[in-house]
Formats: structure tokens, C-alpha cells, sequence
């Protein structure tokens, strides 16, 4: 996989040197081995800090709404999942596809340092990553999981594969997932109505409207948030007990309702480990069962499913999965 | 399921679509079918008017049940609102059944203009519904920390 | 600074006698805001009015709420009443304190709670108001009448005479309707054909009015002074311009079995027709199912025969597309079908007749010319029984709850006719109460028995049953306690009358309300009787409500009038409640668009100022309010709160909700 790295800077170094784009977004390297973050390269030498590896989680779509704006063209680097959210993204009028240059990479799979953690990791020094399995060397040790060990919870259920492009870096097959992307919202399903709330009333209490899964979020594009907007009738800052603090998470699900990617950043990035994924993967699996499968980003024509009806509906009164 | 109290008057509001079910509330008062005071109602365009988060405010400021009603599908006022809003409410609906709300706080009806007595009846229907789960705390409760 | 005016209406007794309205006037007077708070007897009247006027006027208000009836009755009055005094009429709100409070609660301590807290919600949402006002639309000087019966021919020809085009739409191959089908009409006993078909030569011959019948509308697009409608010109096989209506096809058709819908099916026609002598247009149609051409290929006679070649076996059903600015519902009644009432033997005994084919059988055009006779053997009946208010007030459900309100009167007319012609024929008619208001009706009835000798026996009818040749009617005579059985030769059933089965189709259609029998509703069932409540929709004659000639002419004639009022209009001052993107919030992501009934939201580039000078074109939407009919779908699909709709705004629903849930 270091192979991928080199390929892409490569690439990164050839477009930005013959004039095709004027610059490249991607990832750079951190001070932990593990922290990379997202970032825009302007020459050559810039380009000393780019790296892609096991740790290049991020969905680099939401930044080409600002960059896909500037003057020349941006190099995008688009994992399988980005391909879906850069989709949605044009469909949704917010980046301007003209101005983009989209290179798909090969994912196998990112890496959840939070897991990486719970198994005493706390520096990397290097990856060594195959399709199946992941050897981490850390402090001159090496450590070797299997994938579905240490890799992010959106990763191991990822079905997704590269959608648009203008030239594609790959060279294996994408591996398929091993578990049930809708196996936990299931579980849910099945609980008790009590077992439920008494679920959900942990995990959203642990919620330090921190902003991080709305700022992540590609769906979350708004130019202003109804939520930062005192005239919406939905933001109340200044009260304790305010709508805002209790609903924040429902009324965001439901915003992105039929336009979320399930991306699965929104769980990656909460810093309380709240996984937000469950309430976004509710909708998805409602929609796919009540008004058939549809995956938001496949391509960027398609009406959304909340912008659409059939005379046949399922009535609300019908709809409920699971248990009471 | 918590103990109810004795007198304990449920708080239940009702959206209502001008041209149907506004209307059907009208007939059912001209043909004087009554129906518990606890219900109030607020006038709507169209069901598809009707945003979750008002459905999500009402809850959170205490009402204990929310009905939202609209002309039958075909019947829409504007040829197509009610199909939008039946899609947004089944899955607000579900949501709020995931989150482990009690389902049965919250309900669709198409009454038309000319269904009074129906629009009396699923009142009556709802209230005593909504008198028997009690107090809604649990929407009240699902927060972020203060 | 604020400064509310509340008012609160005792309507009578009402609200008052349910609700506390001085109580009501005083809570809501201490709410922030609120400069002024009175009550009234009938707010609704002048004098409560002008309380309103003189308020606004003296307190400097900036809106009002007023504690009253339903908004859909006297909303609209109460802006009126704003507006002269010189407040923006939708600084007005309603709290509904009748339909929705006085009329269904009885305690009045909880109904004047609940008034209080409807006036509440009201004001904060009064405090969110904004000035409207309404944009305007052209409108399309074109009328649509839907239904070519003697309330559509009406309707029409005035619309007509007031220099508007008009289309007439009418599903059988001719106009006339069921008027054409009677033989004479009470009270006059002038005969239908001789004061009908006139008008239905004006229709054919006025250049304003174009008649298309064998032809359905399909679909209604649009709205008051701008619907785009589909009609659907159905194949007749002829060709209309060239048909001369000669008849010689009919002549030559050999397959000749087809019910005669005309005449009820008491006999048959060919396969090629034309409905009747005085049909309009006079032009031959093809039944397709009946045509051994069109069903097997093999004939071809009636093409062969036709001096001007009019017949086209390849003939298509053909869409046509046409723009009005009104449309009037015409669509007319049907006899009920009988089959829930067995007991009268109307599908077993070929000489138990309904009353509209009896006015076949004793139509000189009729298929025996007008001599009556049993449709049985032919033989001239000496003995009728007529059954009255079958299936007509009947609250079993095999019936219809309502009166129809014409049998009463039509069969006085049978029975008096008969006697006239035939006196030696008995007459007995059995009903539940004989119903005659109307200018000489009920002199009309008298003169049927006192001077023709009908026999009147009040009472309903158990069975009846064949003996010997004979129909035996069973029943009750309540007036002399008896038990009564008529050995009779003919059976007369007054069948209840329904609206036409298509009615709630085009309802539908023209998102027009209809009652639980059909029947479409008035905007108001007194005071707006000949609208729908949606605007630009118009009721004419029985689609609306049971009625006779006189009374469908009048009120054809009525909403002929509302149509021309309407169309004599240059503009139409469009709904002020419109939705609105604000366009520092949209982000163009067009979702909004795709929920948009009306196609009332596009997309522009726009250019704005970043600050330092900078600028920036951003993609936002953008709603015509001329188009827009303030659904609010595009509210709740937009995700970032750009799309508003104003009079409903989040922020005043919100408030409403707020208000609501204060406990």
C-alpha cells in the first residue's frame, strides 16, 4: 500500500507542474504518525508534507465547496465514500464540478486510532497494510491485527466503491466487507422501547455540542446552520433547558435524512464516541425498506427520496420496524 | 409505563390542514361532536408544512402527544403535500420509535372537510390514547448535558 | 413597540354562552403587547366592526387578534375591516373560539381556559407578523364547463352572452343531459324537448361557445385565472365536419342490438347512432364494443353508405390542451342503481319501471312513441302503482340519507298525465310525506288529486310480488291503519338520485371538496352558494345538491355570473401568503425545487457584496409569487431554514406551539 502513496504524489507532482490544476487537496502528515489531517498543497515543495496511508480517513469533498470556488482548478483525491459525498455535493449545486480534478485512490479500509489506543498504541512510527490484515509499528514494535480489529467502524461495513473520477490510482480489488452494515441498527430495532431510550439517553448525554459531526459533515453544507440561526425558531443559546441542546441530534439526522452518504464521519470524528452513524443508518435502512434501496450520492441526478413520492406510500401509522 | 395521576389532563396538539382537516374540525363543531379541551389546534397551510422540528418543540415543551392531520392522499389541497408529508412523518415517526419514544404519541390522520364526526372520533380516540401513556418525559429528557 | 388589539366576539350566545368572553377579553388584555381588549356581541356586524375600525384607528394599533368564529368564515371580513382603517389586513389573526372551542366543549370554566389559550396563541403569533401584500396574475378570459346537461347549457350560453369563450366538455356523444330524456316538466307541462333543444341550438350555434362532447377531461393543471387543462376528445369513428347527420348509416347497420342508453334500454340501436332526432351535434358515433368493423374487420357498411365519407374506422382518441380561468362543475345526477332494493322486483318484473323510463315510455319519441304502454307484452296498463322515495331518505344504508327532492313533484306530473290521457287508468301512488314547496307546486299536486282523482296512500311499500298476472304492491296505509295490497299492471319506482359517478374524479382534479355523498361543497352552503371554496372552481345544478329545472337553471345562471365577475377581471390579486428564500441562508441546493407543486421556484446566480470590497455569485432561489400557492412543502425540504412562507413562517408556527405548550 505505500506503493499508493507514491503513485499519488506522483500524480499530485505531474498536474500541479504541467499547469493542470492549481492546486491539490489531500492529506499531511502529523507529529503522531497517526494524525493526519486535511490540507491544500500549493507547489512542490509543499508537497513534502502529503501523505496517504492507513490513517487518511478523512472525506476530503466538504473542503472543495470553498476550494472548487477559486481561482484554477483543485486535485482531489476521492476514497470510494468521498466519491459518494463529492456526488451529492455536485448534485446539491455546492461544488463546482468544473473546477475539479478528481483522482479515485484505492481504500482498503482506515485505521481508528481510538482502537489503535484500547490495545496501547499511542505513537506510530510506520504501517505495513495489506488487504486483509495491518501490521503497526510502534516504538520499534510491531504489532499485527487483523482488519476488522483496528478498522473504523464506517470501514468495516463499507460497500462502496469508486464512483467519478478523472483518472483512478488502484491496484487490488476492493475488499468486501464482512459485516452487516445495518447489523447494529437491527439490534436496536429489537430492543425494548425501554431498552432503547435508556440506550440512547446514555450516548446523547455524553453530546458536548462540540459541533464536530456538524462541521465534518458533507451533508452539514448549509452557509448557515439553522441551529447557529437565532431567526429559525430552533436556536436558543441563551437557555439552559433550550430545544436546541436536547433535539440537536434528531433534527440534524433528519436534515441529512435521504441525502446522507453514510459516510460514517460523523462517529469518527465525535470526540465522546457517541455513534452518531446509528441514527443517520436508521433513516438509510427506513428509506431502502419503505420506498426501496437508494444510496444518496450514486450518482448526482436522482431525486432523494424525501423529495419524492408514490400514491402508495406506507402510512405512518404502518411503518415502525422492530419492537415496540 | 408510569402511574397516572388522577386528574391528569394530557397537553395535545393537533396540526391541521386548512382545506381538509382545519375544515373538518369546523364541521365537527357545527355538528357540536365534541372532543377533550387538551386538544389544541394550530392551522396549517398544508400537512407538508408541517416541520419535525415543530413536532420535536411541542414535545420538548411539554406537550405529551402530536397529531398531525391532512386531506387523504389524492385529496391534497395542492395536489401533492400530503405525500411529501407522509413520507417525512413515517420517518420521523420511526425515528422517534428507535430513540424509544412511545410510538403511539404521535399519529397521521386524513380527515376531510366533510368528516367531522371522524375528526371528533380520532380525537377523542387520541386523547384517551395520550391520557393512557401519561406524562411525556422522555422527549423531555433526551438531551445533550446543560 | 408593539400595540395589540384583541377582540373577542360573543357570536350571540354562541361563544358566550359556553365561553367567558369577558373573562377571555381581561386575560388576554394583560398579555405583553396588548393596548387594547374588548368584547362584543357580533363582531362580525357593522357596529362590531367599526368597535375594530375606531380602535386601530384611536390606540395607534399595530395588529389585531379577533376571538371568533372559524378563520375560513370571517377571516377575509376581519382583514377587510383592518385594511379600512388603514392596517395591513394581514396584521390580522384569528383565534377560533366557536367551531373549535364554544360549539364542542360544555363546561365553561375549560372552554374559557382553552379560549384564553387559543388568544394567546394567536398573539405570539400576531407579535411575528409581517406586512403582506399580493402580487397579481392575468387571467385566462376563457371558461371551462364540465358537463353538457341543462345546467352546463346554462351556464354557457351566459357566460357566452357576456362576450366570454366557453368550452363545454360532455362525456355522451351529445349535450342535452337528462332534461332530455323528460317528457314534459312540471309545473307547466310544457314539454322538455320544446324548451331545451332550443338552447342547445343557441350553444351549437353561438361562436363563443365550442362543444366538445364524447370528450372527458383528463387532467387539471394550475389555478384561479390560469388552469391548464387536458381534455380527452374520445374516437367516434366519424368525422364531426363532415357528418351531416343524415342518418341513412343507422339505416344500413346490421348489427342493431345495442342498448338504446337514450331511451333507458327499453330498446335497442345500431351500432352507428346518433343518441336523437334533436341531438347536438347532430353527427353519427360508432360503438366500438358493438362495431363488427372495429371488432373483427369485417363490414364496413355504414362507411360504404356515406355520401361524405365522414366514417374513419382509424379515428384515435385525441388530447387537447386548453388554458381557462374558470371552470364550472356541471356533471350532473344518475338514478341509483336498485339493486339493494329487491323487494320492490325492479331487476325481476320487466313492468316494474324507475320514473325516468317511464318518461321514456310516455315520450312521443320515446320507443313507443309516446303510447304508454307495459314494456312486458305492450298492453296498455290500467292499473299503475308508484313507489315514492325509493331509496331516497333512507338511513339503512341501501339508500341514500338525503331527499332528492324531485320525485315528489315529478310523479304528481305522471300521475296527472296519465290521468288526463288514459282516465280510465288507476292511479295510486304510496309515499312517506308529499314534499311541494315551490312557486304553483303545490297547487300543482292539489289539482293531481282533486281534479284528476289520484289515488294517495300514505305509506311504504313491503313488497311486490306477481299473482295471476298481476304485480301485487304491498303496503301500508297509515292513514287508515291498514294493510293494502293493489293488483297493478305497472309499478312506478321514484329512484333517489345520485351525482354522477365521474363527479369525484373531477373533484379530485380540480382539488374541489366533496361531501360523504358526493355531493361537491359550497364555499359557504348560504352565503357562497354556487363556488367551491377552491378559488376558480364553480357548481352548477345537481352536482352540487338535489334539484329541479327551475332551480337548476337559476342557480347555472348564478354561477354563470360568479364565472363572468371573475373573468371580466384583467388581474387577479394573487395569495399574499407566499413562500420566500432568504437568500443569505440558501445555498441553492435545489431540493426545494423538486417538491414544488406549481414549478414556482427557479434558480438564479447573483452577485453579493463579501465585505473589502469583494464580491461573490452565489446560485439561490428564487420563488414567483404569482405561480407560488403556499403549500409550504418547500419549507421543510430546505435544509438550512432559507425557504419561509409567509403569514405561516417557522418562527410563527413555532410561537404558536410555544404559546400552546405553556403550561
Amino acid at each position: 500500500m505505500q506503493k499508493l502513496n507514491e503513485l499519488a504524489l506522483e500524480k499530485a507532482k505531474t498536474l500541479l507542474a504541467n499547469g493542470t490544476v492549481a492546486r491539490v487537496l489531500g492529506w499531511k502528515k502529523g507529529e503522531l504518525g497517526y494524525d493526519l489531517e486535511p490540507a491544500v498543497f500549493y507547489s512542490e515543495s509543499d508537497l513534502e508534507g502529503f501523505i496517504y496511508n492507513a490513517f487518511s480517513g478523512a472525506n476530503l469533498s466538504k473542503y472543495l465547496i470553498e476550494e472548487s470556488k477559486k481561482e484554477g482548478k483543485v486535485l482531489v483525491f476521492l476514497k470510494p465514500c468521498d466519491s459518494y459525498s463529492f456526488n451529492q455535493l455536485v448534485k446539491e449545486h455546492r461544488i463546482v464540478k468544473e473546477n475539479v480534478y478528481t483522482v479515485g485512490i484505492e481504500c482498503q479500509g482506515k485505521l481508528d486510532v481510538k482502537k489503535l489506543k484500547e490495545k496501547g498504541i499511542e505513537i506510530v512510527d510506520g504501517v505495513i497494510e495489506n488487504v486483509d490484515d495491518v501490521t503497526v509499528i510502534s516504538l520499534g514494535k510491531e504489532y499485527n491485527f487483523v482488519k476488522e480489529e483496528v478498522l473504523l467502524g464506517k470501514c468495516s461495513v463499507c460497500e462502496k466503491h469508486l464512483l467519478s473520477y478523472d483518472e483512478v490510482i488502484s491496484l487490488h480489488d476492493k475488499r468486501t466487507p464482512k459485516l452487516d452494515r445495518f447489523e447494529i441498527v437491527k439490534k436496536l430495532e429489537a430492543m425494548t422501547a425501554d431498552e432503547r431510550y435508556a440506550f440512547w439517553k446514555g450516548e446523547l448525554s455524553k453530546c458536548i455540542r462540540c459541533n464536530a459531526c456538524r462541521n465534518v459533515c458533507p451533508a452539514c453544507n448549509c452557509l448557515k446552520c439553522v441551529f447557529d440561526n437565532d431567526a429559525s425558531g430552533i436556536a436558543s443559546k441563551a437557555n439552559s433547558d433550550s430545544f436546541e441542546e436536547k433535539l440537536f441530534h434528531i433534527i440534524r439526522a433528519f436534515h441529512v435524512a435521504g441525502r446522507c452518504t453514510d459516510c460514517g464521519e460523523c462517529s469518527r470524528v465525535c470526540p465522546q464516541a457517541i455513534p452518531l452513524h446509528l441514527l443517520n443508518r436508521k433513516f438509510i435502512s427506513d428509506i431502502n425498506r419503505l420506498y426501496g434501496e437508494f444510496q444518496a450520492g450514486e450518482d448526482d441526478v436522482t431525486k432523494g427520496p424525501l423529495t419524492a413520492y408514490t400514491t402508495g406510500d406506507a402510512e405512518p401509522s404502518e411503518v415502525f420496524g422492530g419492537n415496540k | 409505563m408510569q402511574e397516572i395521576k388522577k386528574d391528569y389532563k394530557p397537553l395535545i396538539v393537533a396540526f391541521c390542514c386548512n382545506w381538509c382537516s382545519y375544515a373538518g374540525a369546523d364541521l365537527a363543531g357545527s355538528s357540536r361532536l365534541s372532543y377533550p379541551a387538551e386538544v389544541k389546534i394550530i392551522r396549517v397551510p398544508c400537512s407538508c408544512r408541517v416541520n419535525p422540528t415543530f413536532i420535536l418543540k411541542a414535545f420538548q415543551r411539554g406537550a405529551d402527544g402530536v397529531i398531525i392531520c391532512g386531506c387523504h392522499p389524492g385529496d391534497c389541497h395542492y395536489t401533492s403535500g400530503n405525500y411529501f408529508a407522509r413520507r417525512r412523518m413515517s420517518l420521523l415517526f420511526s425515528m422517534l420509535d428507535y430513540l424509544g419514544i412511545e410510538r403511539e404519541r404521535t399519529r397521521v390522520e386524513w380527515v376531510s372537510a366533510a368528516e367531522g364526526a371522524k375528526f371528533s372520533a380520532v380525537m377523542n380516540d387520541f386523547a384517551k390514547t395520550v391520557t393512557e401513556l401519561g406524562e411525556n418525559k422522555r422527549l423531555e429528557d433526551l438531551r445533550c448535558k446543560n | 413597540m408593539q400595540r395589540i388589539g384583541v377582540f373577542v366576539c360573543w357570536c350571540g350566545s354562541n361563544i358566550a354562552s359556553t365561553v367567558d368572553v369577558k373573562k377571555v377579553a381581561e386575560v388576554l388584555k394583560a398579555e405583553p403587547g396588548v393596548v387594547i381588549s374588548e368584547n362584543y356581541q357580533y363582531m362580525c356586524s357593522e357596529n362590531g366592526q367599526a368597535l375594530i375600525r375606531n380602535a386601530i384607528k384611536e390606540h395607534s394599533l399595530t395588529g389585531i387578534v379577533v376571538c371568533s368564529c372559524s378563520p375560513r368564515m370571517h377571516e377575509a371580513t376581519f382583514r377587510r375591516t383592518a385594511e379600512s382603517a388603514g392596517l395591513n389586513p394581514y396584521m390580522v389573526e384569528i383565534a377560533n373560539i366557536r367551531e373549535q372551542c364554544s360549539w364542542i366543549h360544555k363546561d365553561m370554566e375549560e372552554a374559557t381556559e382553552k379560549a384564553i389559550i387559543l388568544g394567546r396563541s394567536a398573539i405570539a403569533k400576531l407579535k411575528l407578523n409581517a406586512p403582506l401584500t399580493s402580487g397579481e396574475s392575468a387571467v385566462v378570459k376563457r371558461a371551462l364547463v364540465i358537463g353538457g346537461g341543462i345546467a352546463g347549457i346554462q351556464s354557457a350560453l351566459d357566460i357566452a352572452e357576456a362576450g366570454f369563450e366557453v368550452d363545454i366538455v360532455e362525456t355522451s356523444p351529445t349535450i342535452g343531459g337528462n332534461m332530455a330524456k323528460l317528457d314534459k316538466t312540471f309545473p307547466t307541462l310544457d314539454c322538455a324537448a320544446c324548451i331545451l333543444t332550443p338552447k342547445m341550438v343557441d350553444c351549437a350555434q353561438n361562436e363563443k361557445i365550442d362543444i366538445l362532447t364524447y370528450s372527458e377531461v383528463e387532467s387539471v393543471k394550475g389555478f384561479v385565472g390560469n388552469f391548464k387543462v387536458q381534455i380527452r376528445k374520445k374516437a367516434r369513428f366519424v368525422d364531426e365536419k363532415k357528418c351531416t347527420g343524415c342518418g341513412e348509416c343507422m339505416q344500413k347497420c346490421p348489427s342493431k342490438k345495442g342498448l338504446n342508453d337514450f331511451n333507458m334500454g327499453l330498446n335497442t340501436r345500431p351500432a352507428i347512432y346518433i343518441p336523437f332526432a334533436q341531438a347536438i351535434p347532430n353527427v353519427a358515433v360508432i360503438d366500438p364494443e358493438q362495431c363488427l368493423k372495429l371488432k373483427n374487420g369485417k363490414c364496413g357498411l355504414c362507411a360504404m353508405k356515406c355520401n361524405v365519407n365522414a366514417i374513419d374506422y382509424t379515428q384515435k382518441d385525441e388530447i387537447i390542451e386548453r388554458e381557462y380561468g374558470a371552470i364550472v362543475v356541471a356533471t350532473g345526477y344518475k338514478p341509483i342503481s336498485l339493486e339493494n332494493f329487491n323487494e320492490y322486483g325492479y331487476s325481476q318484473y320487466k313492468d316494474v319501471v324507475t320514473s325516468l323510463e317511464l318518461e321514456r315510455l310516455m315520450n312521443a319519441a320515446g320507443p313507443s312513441e309516446g303510447h304508454l304502454v307495459r314494456p312486458s307484452d305492450h298492453k296498455e296498463p290500467k292499473v299503475i302503482t308508484f313507489i315514492q322515495c325509493v331509496g331516497s331518505r333512507d338511513t339503512s344504508g341501501c339508500g341514500k340519507p338525503y331527499c332528492s327532492k324531485i320525485c315528489c313533484m315529478y310523479t304528481a306530473k305522471h300521475a296527472m298525465l296519465i290521468r288526463e290521457k288514459y282516465p280510465d287508468t288507476e292511479v295510486h301512488v304510496f309515499y312517506i310525506d308529499v314534499r311541494t314547496p315551490g312557486k304553483n307546486y303545490d297547487e300543482f299536486f292539489r289539482r293531481a288529486v282533486e281534479q284528476y282523482g289520484v289515488d294517495y296512500v300514505k305509506g311504504m311499500v313491503g313488497k311486490v310480488y306477481e299473482e295471476n298476472g298481476k304485480l301485487m304492491v304491498q303496503g301500508a296505509d297509515l292513514i287508515n291503519n291498514e294493510q293494502v295490497v293493489i293488483p297493478s299492471d305497472l309499478v312506478v319506482l321514484a329512484a333517489a338520485i345520485e351525482p354522477s359517478p365521474t363527479v369525484r374524479k373531477i373533484a379530485t382534479m380540480v382539488t374541489a371538496s366533496i361531501d360523504t355523498n358526493n355531493f361537491l361543497t359550497e364555499a359557504h352552503a348560504k352565503l357562497r352558494p354556487v363556488e367551491s371554496p377552491t378559488a376558480g372552481i364553480f357548481l352548477s345544478g345537481v352536482c352540487q345538491g338535489p334539484k329541479d329545472i327551475p332551480e337548476t337553471v337559476s342557480q347555472a345562471s348564478a354561477c354563470a355570473a360568479k364565472v363572468i365577475g371573475l373573468l371580466a377581471k384583467d388581474k387577479l390579486k394573487c395569495n399574499a401568503s407566499v413562500a420566500h428564500s432568504d437568500e443569505t441562508l440558501c445555498s441553492g441546493c435545489s431540493v426545494c425545487a423538486n417538491v414544488c407543486p406549481y414549478g414556482a421556484i427557479t434558480y438564479v446566480d447573483k452577485e453579493f457584496r463579501l465585505g473589502g470590497g469583494k464580491t461573490e455569485l452565489r446560485r439561490v432561489a428564487s420563488v414567483n409569487p404569482a405561480v407560488c400557492q403556499g403549500c409550504g412543502a418547500c419549507t421543510v425540504t430546505c435544509p438550512s431554514g432559507a425557504m419561509d412562507l409567509k403569514g405561516f413562517t417557522t418562527g410563527q408556527i413555532m410561537a404558536e406551539v410555544d404559546a400552546i405548550c405553556k403550561r
